[in-house]
């Protein structure tokens, strides 16, 4: 117990300083933070959304939506592929049933021909060599075409990618301030966004898929034909709220419209006629090209400006849009007309997202909260260090201080992690230090106990610290066991409160132990007490 | 300077005499809770069944109009809802349970809610302190990933107490941990506090810490068993238990001192999971001494269970003998 070595004391001295150093921003107040030297550790712990206040959204994306988005597009290849062949070569009875898409080649004597057309476009776009889509002939004639597993893990995978790039972009332009923004799981995005009091906003704009498509409107149909939803040949019924013949949907002409996606800006104005507000939109040189084609070859008719799948207006083409860029109107406010302006701006999501949970926390509520728990977790402390010192004497001060150097060493690691502290966090505070203090109590006794039973004082408390270190390891292992399948398992503030009990089942063991010990070593060898008080 | 001792020296309670009467009603307290759970069932919160909790605290008035916020909620007709206080008396949860999966829905429920809130209340300064939506998959798969957690931890704490000591101590471990974990339930059962994510994170410290106790009360078991090798085995778990007794009580009262400053000034976000947590360190406390240690003798542990070898205290007194 006397040869504590002195190696042992400037290390374990060292990683005190260290860690004392890591929790000195987390502790200052904000007013001081300028004055703190630059070159010192400047890590934070982040106080999580519960105690700041903000909010926590969950947004699922359709794994469904994904496949019928791919399988649509699909169709639309292949169609151009076969129009485009030399010489053409005519499908016909194309349908998409049950995920496949199959069709009739017209002429039988040219089924390998599209075969061979098709195959180069069905290959994975990985090095894997993956087919991402199966390929069959049927009936002779009959091409089924049927998405592999792996073809439609990656479309995913790839549409959960671009979605949580564009909803980075879209809250960007909000100009909140550091929202977090992660991919959970195969098709899951967790947004926190810090101090949002209102998060309608925030979900109304990342619940907008924002796909914009121009259509020219099928004439044609009879409005008899319309209610009864049957749409002529290469057109479809869409619905539009805002008609002014009494809300009814129109149809429009499947093919030959625009997509909006070839944007290069969107922004809220206000109609200079009508004083509405509406969204002005500039496409890009290809897009500006096509919509001019597009406006040029059918002046005098109506066209839809489409968006997720609603008509917004459904304006005539009065004359030929050549600048390549257009106002879109439809029953506007300033703030819906700002919205899209930013969903435009930012791309339109790949796939529909929906929020699956949300929590929200209020501004006050999160100071509230952090106030009282840090005066519970106060008086809650100096209890239990006056406690100590009641019954330990010289024993409990040094347990008091390990106590007070192992919080802030938890406090340090968790500024350099960079980790969150929850409201059940401080709960884990708390309980750490309860486990730093059992620690102590067991050892602390064991030398009374072995004191009472005759052994000289330093046996006494080497025997101690030795025996009792035991079932402190045993016990502490347990409860790291019950931390981690917390961590692993847990969710949110839950996590939180794990990762604290992680951090703090360590440090605690380690001060409560070996610092305890440093001090307890250097104490006997300078003054070879005579008589243990304890 | 007199320092405080709490349990005085050589006590020799016989705790082991009551082992049959505290089995029974262990027994009894573990039925009467789980029979409490299927009578009157947990008042789950929105993150096991799913639908939105909308928290508010009314900040010019003393006390929260519940009642009248029943009522005025029930004239929305939005379908079954429950209000309760939590935290401090002015401020209350309002729950909804949501049929279907819109999000459109549920957030227009919340919208409809919120104003009519802030709105009617603005006189007794109604806040909206906070909104939790979570739909029925998300609950689910919360309820189903809280269930694993707990029966995980359970079985590997005991395969590990089990590889640590012989797996008699595994199994009454395990049992011990039944225990408690069952009596949570029923206390949540008998109260209807709200029973939510944070209440899972309370059941598994609550066995962390209940296994703390048991693992110190096992450890001096097995080092008695390899000191006193003819002791007959109530006598010796009886005093392992008085041994031990001094370090029980101070870290449990240390315990309590922090619990009851969370429970009494601390937030009301977390009332539910300290009550927990106050009432898992009785339950753990005494399912170390009567539950755990009981099971040992009946399943037969005795000297026999370890091989006699130099204990850890031998052997560091071994080694201060040569270095001295």
């Amino acid at each position: 117990m006397l040869d504590f070595p002195r190696w042992k004391t400037i290390s374990i001295s060292l990683i005190l300083a260290l860690g004392v150093l890591m929790a000195i921003p987390s502790l200052l107040p904000a007013g001081a933070a300028k004055y703190y030297p630059s070159f010192l550790p400047q890590e934070k712990i982040n106080l999580g959304l519960d105690l700041q206040g903000g909010s926590h959204i969950l947004l699922e994306g359709d794994p469904k939506d994904v496949a019928a988005q791919r399988l649509q597009n699909m169709e639309e290849t292949v169609r151009a592929a076969m129009r485009s062949a030399k010489p053409r070569i005519g499908i016909g009875d194309i349908s998409r049933e049950g995920g496949k898409l199959s069709f009739l080649v017209r002429d039988v004597s040219q089924v390998d021909a599209a075969r061979e057309l098709i195959l180069p476009l069905t290959s994975g776009a990985g090095l894997t060599g993956q087919r991402d889509w199966d390929i069959e002939v049927r009936d002779t004639s009959r091409i089924v075409l049927t998405p592999t597993e792996a073809g439609l893990t990656q479309a995913l995978d790839q549409a959960m990618e671009t979605a949580t790039e564009v909803v980075r972009k879209r809250i960007d332009e909000m100009g909140t301030r550091e929202p977090t923004i992660i991919r959970q799981g195969d098709n899951r995005i967790v947004v926190q966004v810090p101090g949002l009091d209102d998060p309608q906003a925030l979900k109304d704009l990342l619940g907008q898929t924002a796909e914009l498509e121009f259509k020219l409107v099928d004439q044609a149909a009879s409005p008899e034909d319309i209610a009864a939803g049957r749409a002529p040949v290469g057109s479809e019924i869409v619905p539009y709220p805002t008609n002014p013949a009494g809300g009814t949907p129109i149809a429009v002409r499947r093919l030959g419209g625009i997509r909006g996606d070839k944007l290069t800006n969107a922004q809220a104005s206000f109609d200079p006629q009508t004083n509405e507000p509406v969204v002005s939109i500039t496409f890009d040189r290809d897009g500006g090209a096509r919509f001019a084609r597009l406006t040029q070859e059918n002046v005098n008719k109506p066209f839809a400006i489409i968006l997720d799948g609603e008509v917004l207006s459904a304006p005539n083409i009065n004359e030929p849009i050549l600048g390549g860029s257009a106002q879109i109107s439809g029953s506007f406010t300033t703030e819906s007309a700002n919205q899209l302006a930013i969903a435009l701006r930012s791309g339109a999501l790949p796939v529909e997202l929906k929020v699956v949970e949300e929590r929200s926390v209020g501004p006050d509520l999160g100071t509230e909260s952090i106030q009282l728990g840090l005066i519970a977790g106060g008086i809650g402390t100096l209890a239990v260090l006056a406690f100590m010192i009641i019954t330990y004497g010289r024993f409990g001060v040094y347990a008091d201080i390990a106590l007070v150097l192992n919080i802030l060493l938890i406090l340090g690691i968790m500024a350099l992690m960079n980790a969150t502290l929850t409201l059940p966090g401080i709960a884990g505070f708390v309980l750490t230090i309860g486990a730093a203090v059992d620690a102590n109590v067991l050892i602390n006794e064991r030398i009374r106990e072995e004191r009472k039973n005759g052994r000289r004082i330093i046996q006494a408390i080497e025997v101690g610290y030795t025996e009792a270190s035991r079932a402190i390891f045993d016990a502490n292992i347990t409860n790291v066991i019950a931390a981690v399948l917390l961590f692993l398992f847990g969710s949110g503030p839950v996590r939180g409160f794990a990762v604290v009990l992680m951090i703090g089942i360590v440090t605690s063991v380690w001060t409560a132990v070996y610092v305890t010990r440093m001090f307890v070593a250097l104490w006997l060898k300078r003054e070879r007490p005579r008589e243990l008080n304890i | 300077m007199k320092l405080l001792k709490l349990v005085p020296d050589n006590t020799n309670f016989r705790f082991l005499r009551w082992r049959h009467i505290a089995m029974g009603i262990s027994i009894f307290s573990i039925i009467a809770s789980l029979v409490l759970v299927g009578v009157r069932g947990l008042n789950l919160g929105v993150d096991f069944v799913g639908g939105q909790m909308i928290q508010v605290t009314f900040d010019k008035v003393a006390e929260a109009p519940v009642a009248e916020l029943r009522e005025d909620i029930e004239a929305l007709n939005l379908g079954e809802s429950t209000i309760q206080r939590f935290g401090q008396p002015n401020q209350v949860s309002v729950r909804m349970r949501l049929d279907g999966d819109n999000p459109d829905e549920v957030n227009a429920v919340t919208k409809r809610v919120t104003t009519m809130i802030t709105k009617e209340y603005a006189a007794q300064g109604a806040r909206i302190d906070g909104v939790d939506s979570v739909s029925g998959k998300v609950s689910e798969e919360l309820l189903t990933t809280g269930v694993y957690s707990l029966v995980f931890a359970m079985i590997a704490i005991a395969v590990y107490i089990w590889f640590r000591f012989e797996w008699q101590f595994g199994v009454a471990a395990l049992f011990a941990l039944f225990h408690d974990v069952a009596i949570t339930f029923g206390f949540f059962a008998l109260t209807q506090l709200e029973f939510n994510l944070n209440i899972i994170a309370a059941l598994l410290t609550i066995i962390g810490y209940s296994l703390n106790d048991t693992i110190v009360v096992f450890d001096r078991v097995r080092e008695n068993l390899r000191k006193y090798r003819k002791m007959d085995m109530i006598s010796l778990l009886d005093l392992s238990t008085n041994e031990t007794l001094s370090r029980t009580v101070m870290t449990s009262l240390t315990m309590l001192m922090a619990l009851m400053a969370l429970l009494l000034i601390g937030p009301g976000v977390i009332f539910g999971f300290t009550a927990a947590m106050t009432l898992g360190l009785f339950v753990g406390c005494y399912s170390s001494i009567y539950m755990a240690n009981p099971i040992l003798v009946w399943l037969g542990v005795g000297p026999h269970s370890f091989v006699p070898q130099q204990t850890e205290a031998d052997k560091a007194e071994a080694k201060l003998k040569e270095g001295l």
